[in-house]
């Protein structure tokens, strides 16, 4: 069944180089502005992993990472550009603390699963909208995805600042706190760290099973090949293609639920870019959009984003200087796939 | 008497207002119009925005001059654009990949040479930024006058390009190339038309003007840059294209509706009215989403679009 099979050199070389390739070109923009860039590499080594907040700190971010980047996995391996989790991760959060809220503490251990429930139904449901567009009337997914992420973000803007604020903020675009039953378990005692990032691997081994061992999954990849040629061997296109957002859409939505029950706690009005869901894209690329690979990838990103606050923090070397690296390594991966495919041809 | 002198001056001003924020759209707008209708699309345009309003600023600054200043951010639009030409097309690259690499790519890089070139300051450093010129006797025309001809030099470049586009696309031999090889590259081949070279010449085209509408983020509407500044415009630009059905007046028009709901939904959020602005201004996404589901069936994008061409 298998029909594209990933050698070591690709499935290994390729990211590394990209690694490499966007670190020394970094290197050479730093000593540019006048920075050694291995003691830049070294703060932000140290910061990241050289103490306990550190690294809690590097798995509470490599979680929404984690989960976006296997969002975008399913949809990308269906040849469908979802470029909109940030908003679906929005809508997520909105609908989870809708539901919490309303329901309280009555809920028990049962809003928890419930929270999980609806944040996976409302990162679908606004993935489903693109995927029906892109299935039906091949409407391009990347325009609609983006729009519908602006959309979700004003949406949020509206709901915060007015109907979901919380009456005792001061007037501050926040949601009340959600109910402690809807709060993710610790999982280190006085840290952020929580237990969403053993959802996030527990999605990582279903999604794996997913689209490599069942056949919805084969389907999806095979549409994502060449959907003339799954049309002709019978595969429903228009489903596969739904199906995928869908569940793309889902994974989004839990990455949103996770920010929303296990760090912020409530619903806050937060801008548009810098936001996970576009930081998920090239972490799923480098992660060769296979779920072992986008664990590895969720990780690094984690550990790079902390250690970049912290080397600003002790430094003063801004963090943006990780989208330069993430942008630079989409570059060389995408160069690199050329090359090593022409040195086979 | 008085309130209709209230009312006019109102609406002269949200008009002016609104052409003023149309102009960065319509600039990127009219750049991604040439490299789409060659069949690349470029989602980097937000970074190069970006790149191009801190090298429009940073040139500015340091030598003075606003010449200087948009030359540099021309330029830097060129270079991104053409390493998304490398890429795309001498690559073969998915072209959304790339446009993401160069989105983030901008977006870092910008903030980073900002930070390190003038570290943190309470009080941002700032340039002279373009003037307003009112043009002698037009702009003296009752209404139109204020709303047209009343504005920087940036805004009557844009109207000028606007024009020049459509002249250039539908016009011109290379217009008719650029299009032929949108439609069908393999027959724009075949009849001696160079597709790689158009297809690189429109991405120069579309870097150059989307490092120019950064330029007037920072060199005329602000007169500093911001981290950030572009807000998603460059995205927003995009989604202009496909409302304007890849034509440059109906683009310009789309740019004109973007611009107008702005300025209004500012000018609501001042004066408090019942509507919640953030409805108003997911207003243009909504129209951009049914306009293209209205595009989608009659096929009137590129065919190409998107598409790497390979020689055989």
């Amino acid at each position: 069944m298998s029909i594209e099979r990933e050698g070591f050199s690709t499935s290994v070389l390729i990211p590394l180089i990209a690694i490499i390739g966007a670190l020394i070109v970094n290197s050479i923009l730093l000593l540019a502005v006048g920075v050694n860039p291995l003691f830049a590499y070294k703060s932000l080594l140290s910061g990241a992993l050289g103490s306990t907040y550190g690294i809690t700190e590097s798995l509470v971010k490599a979680t929404p990472l984690l989960l976006v980047s296997l969002s975008m996995t399913v949809a990308f391996k269906c040849n469908v550009w979802n470029i909109g989790a940030e908003g679906q991760m929005i809508i997520a959060t909105i609908v989870v603390t809708w539901v919490t809220l309303a329901i309280g503490d009555r809920g028990g251990p049962l809003l928890l699963l419930l929270a999980m429930l609806v944040g996976f139904l409302g990162g679908a449901f606004w993935a489903f909208i693109p995927g029906l567009l892109k299935a039906k009337f091949e409407v391009n997914e990347v325009i609609v995805t983006l729009m519908m992420n602006y959309i979700a973000t004003f949406l949020l803007s509206y709901l915060v600042h007015g109907p979901m604020m919380d009456p005792k903020a001061y007037g501050y675009p926040l949601s009340p706190v959600l109910p402690k039953s809807a709060l993710l378990p610790k999982l280190v005692k006085g840290s952020r760290s929580h237990a969403g990032v053993l959802i996030a691997l527990l999605c990582a081994l279903l999604t794996y099973i997913l689209l490599w061992k069942t056949p919805l999954g084969y389907y999806i990849r095979a549409v994502g090949l060449n959907p003339e040629a799954a049309y002709c061997a019978g595969i429903n296109v228009f489903r596969s293609i739904i199906i995928a957002m869908i569940l793309s859409g889902g994974l989004a939505g839990l990455a949103g639920m996770i920010e929303v029950c296990g760090v912020h706690r409530r619903l806050l009005d937060t801008p548009l870019s810098g936001g996970y869901g576009y930081l998920g894209i090239p972490v799923a690329l480098v992660g060769r959009l296979h779920p072992l690979g986008v664990v590895l990838a969720s990780l690094f990103f984690g550990t790079l984003f902390v250690g970049a606050e912290m080397m600003q923090r002790t430094t003063g070397i801004p963090t943006t200087l990780v989208y330069c690296i993430e942008g630079l390594m989409m570059l060389f991966l995408v160069s690199s796939e050329f090359i090593t495919k022409r040195g086979r041809a | 008497m008085s309130l209709k002198f209230i009312n006019q001056a109102l609406i002269v001003g949200l008009f002016s207002a609104a052409i003023r924020m149309a102009t960065p759209l319509a600039l990127a707008a009219l750049g991604e119009i040439f490299s789409e209708n060659s069949g690349i699309i470029n989602l980097g345009v937000e970074g190069i925005m970006l790149m191009g309003a801190l090298l429009g600023f940073l040139g500015t600054y340091f030598t003075g001059s606003l010449l200087v200043g948009v030359l540099l951010s021309i330029l830097i639009g060129i270079i991104m654009a053409l390493i998304h030409g490398l890429i795309t097309i001498r690559f073969m690259a998915n072209q959304v990949v790339s446009g993401m690499a160069l989105w983030l790519l901008g977006w870092g890089l910008s903030g980073f040479l900002y930070r390190m070139i003038f570290g943190v300051r309470t009080l941002p450093p700032t340039v002279k930024g373009f003037d307003t010129i009112s043009i002698p006797l037009l702009s003296e025309m009752p209404f139109l006058g204020a709303i047209l001809f009343n504005h920087n030099v940036l805004v009557y470049l844009m109207f000028i390009l606007v024009f020049l586009s459509s002249i250039v696309l539908y016009r011109t031999d290379f217009g008719l190339r650029i299009r032929a090889v949108g439609e069908n590259p393999k027959a724009a081949d075949t009849l001696g038309v160079d597709v790689y070279r158009i297809r690189y010449m429109c991405l120069m085209i579309e870097g150059g003007l989307a490092g120019l509408a950064g330029a007037y983020l920072s060199l005329a509407q602000l007169s500093m840059f911001i981290e950030g500044m572009t807000l998603g415009k460059g995205f927003i630009a995009i989604a202009i294209v496909y409302f304007g059905k890849w034509n440059p007046y109906r683009t310009f028009s789309g740019a004109l509706l973007f611009g107008f709901v702005d300025a209004l939904q500012k000018r609501l959020q001042t004066m408090g009215f019942g509507i919640p602005y953030q409805f108003l201004l997911m207003l243009p996404y909504i129209i951009t989403i049914l306009t293209l589901l209205g595009v989608a069936r009659k096929a009137e994008a590129p065919a190409s679009l998107g598409v790497p061409y390979r020689r055989e």
